[in-house]
């Protein structure tokens, strides 16, 4: 009786196990999931200034959020059919290992570590940003080697500090950090000189900066302390939705380089670049290749632009944010974006 | 059966009472009354002053009421644009525009009825089919897919009514787990107490935000694959789960305040032990305990705000979140926040001072019962 008890409890446990552990039955099947829902889960910040944030109507905008919306064009010929599930760091990831999203698209840096241990992967960086420090011009300091007990107001991130004691700790240079979990007293902070020193993302910097009453008295030092590459994610064993994903962006990039734009991607169906063609769809099947309609990378323009549209209307200097394209600009323009090519 | 006449003898006439404390604010003497007393007096109205010439100067006279927010950077006064740009989205979230009236009805219908619940006339059997029709008729109507009312999935929902949702779903459903849990402790069969007093304590032992985390992080994991519960749901749950155990302590002490002749007469007058509860013991009980139920509730339903943790953006994260658009941000913190505290401020006086009214109005002992 006793032994009967015990094998059913073992079994169950094994069932139970087998159940949490098992390999996703919906792996290779996101694309099919996406269009019986009809909509693209996206996981997004819940609120970023210029990369996820609510308008006065409370529409979601963004670069982040555009970059769901070019996939949501690529599928399904609309760049409405994303909903939007805003996300914190911290569940984030779990959050698409479960199947509650298909694409996060969140401010988040590839790393070996996520990539490798996390069962999910990267798509085509989308914004390379780097670490930086910003200093009140009143002390003098040109250099982050300069810096020497200095206190240095963070967020507790994800990278933030461990970036920090990376980069300082084999130098000698003595600091103390000072963490703060909300943005606005985070910022106050360093405004009314409490810290020496405030930290995060150059993005993020440039936009703190903008937010002061008297942006020139800041300097962003020039030491970019870690590499910073931002790129959707993906669950890992589906390369169809991967290729979906990292092509949308793709395209995106491409059709900078090609001087393809919302405004004008009618009139480049006309092209004779045998390479535009195929992209738009005027020859070639692309489309069939990823399951998806020959007309995608043709919707994704017209209906979200390309990527310097993208950048300049989110993130870029006539927006408050104000940032310069720095490295992330064209590869033929000195920047770091390349696409390979669409054949 | 002592007549009216024994009764009145038997009560100590009102003129042994002591006199009434003066509390007119007319008379000076407690404010000026000693040199100390007039010293602390200035000091409380020059700082009133300050205060209200401060804010006053804020609000209104430096003000600035018009432009956008390069007006308000300029400017040194409360920022209405801010509140004007932003007040739906603070309101309702994510919510589609369009579609704001329905969560402005659900939040209107919902305050409704609490108001009618609260006039003591309108005590009625048949409060209880209204209670049963205005969740479900608020859920449908901020979830549509009825009467050609569009889809509205749970991840748009936020702001107010979100708020009011789980704080009052949670307590609504809360309340009666933990009258269920407190009778549950206090009983007398042992597997059903050792079962109350973990629950109670394993809950009570855990931060809210844990419990909020666990349903939010670890749940989905344990899930089959492809099937996810809704994160809304899941944190109404953890959060009925989490006043439950609360209401349940609040409500056992209520119950052993009871005095025990209490549960002896009803005992002796044949009833048994459901209806010893339902008619003698837990009115006294839960009467008892109205003061520490509304500290409950009016902290659950700030409390709530730590949703934001999982990502659910009820009102003070739709605050915060209007804070972060770049157009405005940095400029208009206070403001935000000031609203903020201003919506939470009057609910939370709201339910205080019905709660007051209703020790008033449960009042059945006598004015000059001795303490027990």
């Amino acid at each position: 009786m006793n032994l009967t008890i015990k094998t059913w409890a073992t079994l169950g446990l094994l069932a139970a196990a087998s159940a949490v552990f098992a390999s996703p039955a919906y792996a290779q099947a996101t694309l099919d999931a996406v269009k019986k829902r009809g909509k693209i889960l996206c996981g997004v910040s819940p609120s970023s200034a210029g990369y996820s944030y609510a308008d006065d109507k409370g529409v979601r905008k963004g670069f982040d959020s555009d970059v769901c919306r070019a996939v949501s064009s690529a599928v399904f010929g609309a760049p409405d059919k994303v909903e939007f599930v805003p996300l914190n760091t911290n569940i984030r990831f779990q959050a698409l290992q479960s199947g509650e999203i298909d694409v996060l698209s969140r401010q988040t840096t590839m790393t070996f570590s996520r990539d490798n241990s996390l069962g999910l992967d990267f798509g085509p960086v989308v914004f390379y940003d780097g670490q930086g420090l910003m200093v009140n011009s009143k002390l003098g300091v040109k250099s982050a080697s300069e810096l020497s007990q200095a206190a240095i107001c963070l967020l507790p991130g994800t990278t933030t500090l461990q970036n920090l004691e990376d980069y300082f700790k084999p130098r000698g240079i003595k600091y103390e950090s000072v963490v703060f979990e909300d943005n606005n007293e985070w910022r106050n902070a360093f405004f009314s000189g409490r810290c020496d020193v405030i930290t995060t993302d150059r993005s993020d910097l440039a936009s703190v900066r903008a937010v002061a009453n008297d942006p020139k008295q800041f300097v962003i030092l020039p030491e970019t302390i870690s590499k910073e590459p931002l790129a959707p994610v993906v669950r890992q064993n589906d390369s169809n939705w991967k290729d979906i994903v990292s092509w949308s962006v793709y395209t995106l990039i491409a059709a900078e380089e090609y001087g393809i734009t919302q405004a004008n991607v009618d009139e480049k169906l006309q092209s004779k670049e045998p390479e535009v063609q195929r992209m738009l769809g005027v020859s070639g099947d692309l489309g069939k290749m990823l399951n998806l309609d020959n007309k995608w990378a043709y919707n994704i323009i017209k209906q979200n632009g390309n990527y310097g549209e993208l950048f300049e209307r989110s993130l870029g200097e006539k927006t408050p944010l104000g940032l310069t394209r720095g490295p992330n600009q064209l590869w033929t323009k000195g920047g770091l974006l390349y696409s390979p090519p669409f054949r | 059966m002592a007549t009216a006449a024994e009764m009145d003898a038997l009560n100590l006439s009102r003129a042994v009472l002591p006199p009434r404390r003066a509390r007119s604010l007319t008379s000076l003497k407690p404010y000026f009354g000693t040199p100390l007393n007039a010293l602390i007096t200035l000091v409380c109205l020059w700082l009133v002053y300050r205060v209200v010439t401060g804010a006053w100067g804020w609000l209104v006279t430096r003000a600035i009421v018009e432009g956008g927010p390069q007006a308000c950077k300029a400017g040194a006064g409360a920022c209405w644009p801010f509140l004007a740009a932003k007040l739906r989205f603070m309101l309702f979230g994510f919510y589609p525009y369009d579609e704001h009236w329905r969560p402005a009805l659900a939040v209107a219908l919902f305050l409704g009825a609490i108001i009618f619940s609260m006039i003591p006339r309108f005590w009625t059997r048949a409060l209880l089919w209204l209670w049963l029709a205005v969740p479900i008729l608020c859920g449908v109507l901020l979830y549509g897919g009825v009467a050609g009312l569009p889809v509205v999935t749970t991840t748009n929902w936020g702001g107010l009514p979100l708020s009011f949702m789980l704080s009052f779903v949670g307590l609504a459903l809360g309340f009666p787990l933990g009258v269920v849990l407190a009778l549950a402790r206090s009983s007398k069969l042992p597997a059903i107490q050792v079962i109350a007093i973990v629950f109670i304590e394993v809950v009570r032992g855990v931060p809210l935000v844990s419990i909020l985390f666990m349903a939010s992080v670890m749940l989905p994991l344990f899930m089959p694959d492809g099937v996810t519960v809704d994160k809304l749901l899941r944190a109404q749950v953890a959060i009925i789960i989490f006043a439950g155990a609360y209401i349940a302590e609040t409500v056992r002490g209520g119950l052993q305040a009871v005095p025990k002749g209490q549960h002896e007469a009803a005992a002796a007058l044949g009833l048994g032990y459901w209806l010893a509860m339902r008619k003698i013991i837990l009115p006294q009980a839960l009467k008892i305990v109205i003061p520490p139920l509304v500290n409950i509730f009016i902290g659950f339903f700030q409390d709530t705000t730590l949703v934001t943790i999982i990502g659910l953006l009820d009102f003070l994260d739709t605050v915060r979140a209007s804070l972060r658009d770049p157009n405005w941000q940095g400029i208009a913190v206070i403001e935000g926040y000031v609203f903020a505290a201003f919506v939470y401020a009057v609910f939370s006086y709201g339910i205080g001072s019905y709660s007051r009214f209703l020790e008033r109005r449960l009042k059945t002992d006598h004015e000059r019962s001795p303490g027990r």
